[in-house]
């Protein structure tokens, strides 16, 4: 009885705390920026993560890049970037994209035949293209919006859109089809200082560049996500003629020529 | 988000990214933009190659061949002027100077180290889509290392001295774009003194911490 009451009174308390949570979160003023409605909420979990990462993942993820050789380190991310290849190749195919499909199998098969299980980018060096694509990237292709952008806990930048993406993605990944639980958690956990290691002069470059981390790691990740749906036939061109601030405001009398004609 | 690519090839692509503003010895106005880009961008990669102090990332001379090779084919005014924003009129000359100088510090130290990561690159350029009578064009690029190619945009505008890039994409990311946001926080908190004031704060922790690799 108790149980039953308690079970239906659970979900509808969390629902309420995490409603509550994200309105907090909300940002609202003549500050709030129209793509990121969640900025307090974000900022606050940016700064839990960097926290996380200066106490543990960073240590770490340095440690293992100075013990381990560089060939061992290649090979690591190779493995992984070949088992990812398979995912690649699932979303190649519910993009519409057969070609890209076919190379992203090609890889596999090539990598993993030839490339001794993947430890070895024997593909790369065919000049087998590679497509890398998640299932956050698939949502877009069908046209899903991307929705406010969300900072995940450790995880990172994502949206809302991502965010259900990356739940899929970990489903599909052939590191949780291992049935063995220590192997699969050693695996993961390899993965993840494996990807903190390559990614250390990039943090270390975000650090000099930045003059707010938190934004410019925002707006990095939605032009690089929306650029990446995108794909190469639209290009980047602008929608409308960007406004010419370091030339004289035009007046009633002859504005500067200075209409921009895109390239795509 | 390939984080393998943006990894490395952030560090790559950006550097081959200032390759790209080499000078012209011929007649520069008469170069097509891609043709630019390609030539210069082979000249410098070659350098570089051939530098072994660059490619130990010794800082004065990454920051010397960039100054002296890069910049000249930059459109450094616009760039700023097209981050700053709206606020770049309400600007004082010397307020615009000094806006220059530090955003100009700020970049070039912060991805010139990416320079020395340069090594066995190649760089791909794409075929220019574009109207001959066209002011204002994209040229395309791609670099081709491990994994996935990186991309590599340029916006450029002609001249009467040639072409000149005002914008830089690496990886779809738009460098002027990124920094307005960044600058458009600032100004609005501290005003265009209060900007000019953090990017110089910024430029002396980054020379204070050059060469300190973690």
């Amino acid at each position: 009885m108790t149980q039953q009451h308690s079970s239906k009174k659970n979900p509808a308390w969390a629902a309420a705390a995490l409603a509550l949570a994200l309105l907090q979160g909300c940002a609202a003023g003549p500050q709030a920026n129209p793509a990121d409605p969640l900025e307090p909420f974000n900022r606050g979990v940016y700064r839990f993560n960097e926290g996380l990462d200066r106490a543990v993942l960073k240590p770490v993820a340095t440690a293992y890049r100075d013990v381990t050789p560089q060939p061992v380190r290649t090979g690591v991310t190779n493995f992984f970037e070949n088992l990812g290849d398979v995912w690649s190749f699932v979303n190649n195919l519910l993009q519409g994209r057969p070609a890209e499909a076919g190379d992203s199998l090609f890889r596999f098969t090539t990598n993993t035949l030839w490339g001794v299980g993947g430890l070895f980018d024997v593909a790369s060096g065919l000049n087998i293209p590679k497509h890398k694509e998640d299932f956050g990237q698939t949502l877009g292709a069908w046209g899903l919006n991307a929705g406010p952008y969300v900072v995940l806990p450790v995880f990172g930048p994502s949206s809302v859109r991502d965010t259900a993406g990356l739940a899929v993605d970990m489903q599909g990944s052939l590191v949780s089809q291992a049935d063995n639980v220590p192997v699969r958690n050693s695996l993961s956990g390899l993965r993840v200082v494996d990807t903190r290691a390559n990614l250390l002069e990039a943090g270390n470059l975000l650090d000099q560049a930045a003059l707010d981390k938190y934004a410019f790691v925002r707006d990095a990740y939605l032009q690089r996500r929306q650029s990446q749906i995108r794909g190469d036939a639209q290009g980047s061109g602008r929608s409308e003629p960007e406004e010419r601030f370091d030339l004289p405001e035009p007046g009633p009398a002859g504005a500067p020529a200075a209409s921009p004609a895109p390239a795509q | 988000m390939n984080r393998r690519t943006l990894a490395r090839l952030l560090a790559s692509s950006l550097g081959l990214a200032l390759l790209a503003g080499a000078p012209l010895a011929r007649a520069a106005a008469d170069e097509a933009p891609e043709a630019l880009i390609k030539r210069v961008s082979t000249e410098v990669l070659d350098a570089i190659r051939a530098d072994k102090a660059i490619q130990a990332g010794e800082m004065d001379r990454v920051l010397a061949l960039v100054d002296t090779k890069v910049m000249p084919n930059v459109n450094f005014t616009r760039m700023t002027a097209s981050a700053v924003g709206r606020s770049w009129r309400q600007a004082t000359p010397e307020q615009k100077t000094r806006l220059q100088q530090e955003f100009k510090a700020l970049l070039i130290r912060t991805y010139s180290g990416a320079l020395s990561q340069v090594n066995d690159q190649k760089l791909n350029i794409k075929p220019l889509r574009a109207a001959p009578e066209d002011t204002e064009v994209t040229v395309r690029t791609e670099v081709i290392g491990r994994g996935e190619p990186a991309q590599l945009d340029y916006r450029m505008e002609k001249t009467p001295t040639g072409w000149k890039i005002y914008d830089l994409n690496v990886l779809g990311v738009w460098l002027v774009e990124t920094y307005r946001t960044q600058f458009a926080q600032e100004i609005s908190a501290k005003g265009i003194d209060g900007l000019i004031a953090s990017m110089a704060q910024r430029n002396k922790t980054n020379a204070g911490s050059a060469g300190a690799k973690s």
